[in-house]
């Protein structure tokens, strides 16, 4: 019998991705592990690997496909002795395509697939300007919080494109009426009358109930006088979760300074001591992130995750590293940093590095972590703060190890100072609690041998 | 000074009573103050009284049909004096039941005519002595009265007021009704069903001007079809009141004037707020064509002083007044999740026969308002509890917004609609659209069936035409 091989799931919030790359083609024999494609989503190249064995009967999805759904059909499988033309359910495959891409386009918002018997054309619906009260959008929010709503405020939402876990309800008892959901649309409407001439793309789920919308920049400008880069998957991802963190999460900041002379002395000591074979050559970055696994054990509070009922405490540090693209920002995850000696720590940052570089990484190695650094101090940074990537409850910004004065039993000397800021997600974090981190951190970045103990 | 209150409030009214009982749930201080009867002229003048009155001629009409019905008797008639009295004890039993409500919330009853006094005092005086009161919050629920047109003013004995014509000392048998509201039509339908000639004028080109243009003209027929005479678009140029007689010249819009003489003229030809002698000016509380004004809570911009009910603009209805008064009062008091009344969710209810009820937009209104509609009719034809009640005339009218379904308004005429409008009132309160009303099950065999009928009848899919 023929099989449908559909467009995998590549890591839990993958909705959707391009398929790069066929490596198979029609009438190629394929067997279980067989790398059939490679698939990009938003962060992240990945090969996909063939379930079953068969041979290629059709390609549905040719590649360069963008935006091609989890559990789309993408090629048909036959099995022996099967003949392509004999497949029966190959134009059913397509016409399903046909459909799904076609109710893409004609609503934005996701929606359940209505029951069969609701497919039935129903007199009232049709005449009802194709109004079908079955399509109601999900009850439930993203976190499968049961949203409350009217029935009007879900049709219009759901008409618009509008999600309602991102409203908030004027009615009683702060359920989501009409006036909630036309307040969410005119404000995803750009209010610059100057926009009218320039393309107005609606920045649909970045507005809140009574809160004013951004104005779309294009109004400022002359349509000669710049250049327009459409987003990619990867700033379509850092403007949804950067907005949804800074946003819903209330950050407060704690900064420390640290000297690090003797941590350059250690670093200087072990990198000339490195064997000739397998050696290795440790950063101060390197020792940050020991550094901030050992605080992280000392102080569990940090090592953290907020739900709505309970915070999560993370047994491990595993802590995420941000990596600068030319195409973006990726941040592979350490894990188990704390069980982890300073040259596991540095060999495998640089090899989470140089696959995120060539998206190479797979979800499972940037999705999730308890705890991030991100480190702009080899561009001279001094000082600066980060905004927490979720599910984490604190993000450290490093800044640069600079020569600065500092006064030490009442004699201004010279020293290697190195600035660190802590963004903490409040409802996590108390600031005592973040203090007592910074302190064990300070400890361990100023002197390394406190690590051992 | 006498004692201080957190709220007083000016008037019992529904408006003015419900507000110094919410207030009073929520731990004020409240006294009430009331010139005339507890009640106001819901229970005393106006809703309650002209209910009871037309029970009796209902009563009435269906005594004409006795035969229909199976029953013979002979020489039945009635006693208008007993009609009124029976109409006046319900007015009194009611008036007597807000005393034990205000009582039961330890509410203080002031009786006399409040004045405002400056800031927080309230005078109020009776029987020429004045006491001032001082209270927080002070709110203005004095109501209102019947509009008088110059050459129309109600003389209290040939040319009556809605007050004269609750205790009506003779029977008119022959009755000119000067505005085809609420109020003037109840009176003609009472006045007519019993016996009356009368004659119903209308400035506006239709009767029941505020309802949809489809339930006036089917009101219209059954008025004409039962005997009464409507003059649309037609004026009172002059009353001329002669021994026992009123003349009245008719001009029509054309210019065409005709003369009418009858027994007595009922003029309710609208109503004006109760803003006189209150010490509003001197307040600063505004007044616009005779209310006082208000912003979405009550608040009338002079601090601790809010106004609610008829006194603060239209609806001129009870059920409009008595969600101002739990509005205020729980402004006053600092509830949170107090929401401002949405006069396009209040409904409007007419007493005649046969009866008019709506909610909501009309169907041209909605299409004026550049809505996409679509709309259901249902008939009382097609109703099995109609029939069985023999009242089989009568409509159901929906308007949605054809993409939301959002139930725009809703519109009825027949026989006891006034008790099937809530359903809508529901709806559209809780924003159902037409899915919800048409999934909702309601009891057979009843008159509310019409109800779902026209909902499925806006998609096409009513079942029983």
């Amino acid at each position: 019998m023929t099989t449908n091989i559909l467009m995998p799931a590549l890591s839990p919030t993958m909705e959707e991705g391009t398929l790069t790359k066929w490596l198979v083609k029609e009438g190629d024999e394929v067997h279980s592990g067989d790398i059939l494609a490679e698939i990009e989503t938003d962060k992240a190249t990945m090969e996909f690997e063939a379930v079953d064995e068969g041979r290629i009967g059709k390609i549905l999805v040719p590649e360069g496909t963008e935006g091609v759904k989890v559990n789309q059909p993408i090629a048909v499988l036959l099995a022996e002795g099967e003949e392509a033309g004999a497949a029966p359910d190959i134009e059913a495959a397509m016409a399903s395509i046909k459909t799904a891409v076609d109710e893409e386009a004609k609503t934005p918002a996701k929606q359940p697939t209505g029951s069969p018997q609701k497919e039935v054309p129903d007199a009232r619906g049709e005449s009802g300007g194709g109004v079908k009260p079955d399509k109601a959008p999900p009850e439930t929010g993203g976190d499968g919080q049961r949203v409350f709503a009217s029935p009007l405020a879900r049709r219009i939402a759901a008409q618009k494109g509008i999600d309602l876990s991102s409203l908030s309800g004027s009615g009683p008892r702060g359920r989501i009426v009409k006036a909630d959901v036309e307040g969410a649309r005119v404000s995803a409407t750009p209010a610059q009358p100057r926009a009218a001439a320039a393309p107005s793309p609606a920045p649909a789920g970045t507005s809140l109930a009574g809160i004013a919308p951004l104005p779309d920049a294009r109004a400022y400008f002359k349509p000669d006088d710049y250049e327009e880069i459409p987003h990619d998957s990867m700033r379509k991802a850092i403007a949804r979760r950067l907005t949804s963190a800074k946003t819903l999460m209330p950050h407060f900041y704690l900064t420390v300074d640290c000297q690090i002379d003797e941590l350059l002395a250690a670093r200087a000591r072990l990198n000339a001591a490195s064997p000739k074979e397998g050696g290795y050559k440790l950063s101060v970055n390197d020792f940050v992130v020991k550094a901030a696994a050992g605080a992280l054990i000392r102080v569990p509070e940090v090592n953290a995750s907020w739900t709505d009922n309970a915070i999560l405490r993370h047994r491990h540090a595993d802590i995420g590293v941000a990596v600068a693209l030319d195409f973006g920002l990726i941040t592979p995850i350490v894990f188990h940093a704390e069980e982890k000696g300073l040259a596991a720590i540095s060999a495998e940052v640089k090899a989470l590095a140089e696959r995120a570089r060539t998206k190479k990484l797979k979800p499972a190695e940037f999705e999730g972590g308890s705890f991030a650094i991100s480190n702009l101090g080899m561009y001279g940074i001094r000082d600066f703060t980060a905004v927490i990537n979720p599910p984490h409850a604190a993000i450290l910004a490093v800044g640069a190890g600079e020569q600065r004065a500092v006064v030490r039993n009442g004699k201004v000397e010279i020293a290697t100072v190195m600035t660190v800021t802590m963004s903490c997600d409040h409802r996590v974090i108390d600031g005592a609690t973040g203090a007592r981190f910074l302190q064990a951190f300070k400890l361990f970045v100023e002197d390394p041998a406190a690590l051992l103990l | 000074m006498a004692d201080a209150f957190d709220v007083l409030v000016i008037g019992s009214g529904p408006a003015g009573y419900v507000c110094a009982i919410r207030a009073a749930q929520l731990g004020q201080k409240v006294a009430i103050v009331e010139r005339e009867r507890l009640g106001g002229i819901c229970l005393n003048w106006g809703c309650i009284p002209t209910k009871a009155l037309l029970r009796s001629s209902e009563i009435w009409h269906l005594m004409q049909r006795l035969n229909e019905f199976g029953f013979s008797a002979e020489n039945f008639k009635f006693d208008l004096p007993k009609i009124v009295d029976r109409s006046r004890k319900v007015a009194q039993q009611l008036s007597n039941g807000v005393a034990f409500l205000m009582k039961k919330h330890k509410i203080q009853v002031i009786e006399g005519v409040a004045k405002l006094a400056g800031k927080g005092m309230v005078a109020v005086t009776k029987d020429g002595k004045a006491t001032e009161y001082s209270a927080k919050n002070i709110v203005l629920a004095t109501g209102a009265r019947a509009r008088s047109l110059p050459g129309l003013e109600p003389d209290g004995k040939q040319i009556w007021t809605y007050r004269e014509a609750l205790v009506p000392d003779t029977f008119p048998k022959s009755l000119l009704v000067v505005g085809s509201g609420a109020i003037g039509i109840e009176f003609a339908s009472f006045f007519h069903t019993l016996g009356s000639k009368v004659t119903v004028v209308e400035v506006l080109d239709r009767v029941l001007p505020v309802e949809d243009e489809e339930i006036s003209s089917l009101a219209a027929k059954a008025f004409a079809k039962q005997g009464m005479t409507i003059k649309t678009a037609t004026t009172v140029e002059k009353l001329e009141k002669t021994n026992g007689s009123v003349t009245a010249i008719l001009k029509t819009k054309d210019g065409k004037t005709e003369t009418l003489t009858v027994d007595r003229v009922i003029s309710a030809v609208g109503i004006v707020g109760n803003v006189e002698n209150l010490g509003l000016e001197q307040a600063g509380v505004k007044v616009e064509k005779s209310h006082v004004v208000i912003d979405q809570w009550g608040a009338t911009g002079v601090p601790g002083i809010w106004a609610i009910g008829d006194l603060a603009g239209p609806p001129w209805l009870a059920h409009k007044g008595m969600h101002e008064g739990v509005i205020v009062a729980e402004r006053i008091a600092g509830v949170k999740g107090t929401h401002p009344l949405d006069t396009s969710k209040i409904p409007g209810c007419t007493y005649c026969w046969p009866q008019v009820a709506s909610v909501g937009m009309t169907e041209v209104k909605a299409k004026a308002a550049g809505r996409k509609i679509k709309v259901g009719r249902f008939p009382f034809i097609g109703n099995g509890k109609a029939i069985a009640l023999g009242e089989p005339e009568g409509l159901v009218k929906t308007v949605f917004d054809a993409e939301t379904g959002e139930l725009l308004g809703a519109h009825m005429i027949g026989a006891e609609v006034t008790e099937l409008i809530h359903g809508y009132t529901i709806a559209r309160t809780l924003e159902a659209t037409e899915a919800e009303l048409a999934a909702t099950v309601f009891p057979h065999p009843t008159l509310s069936e019409m109800l779902h009928e026209a909902v499925l009848a806006a998609d096409g899919a009513a079942l029983h035409v």
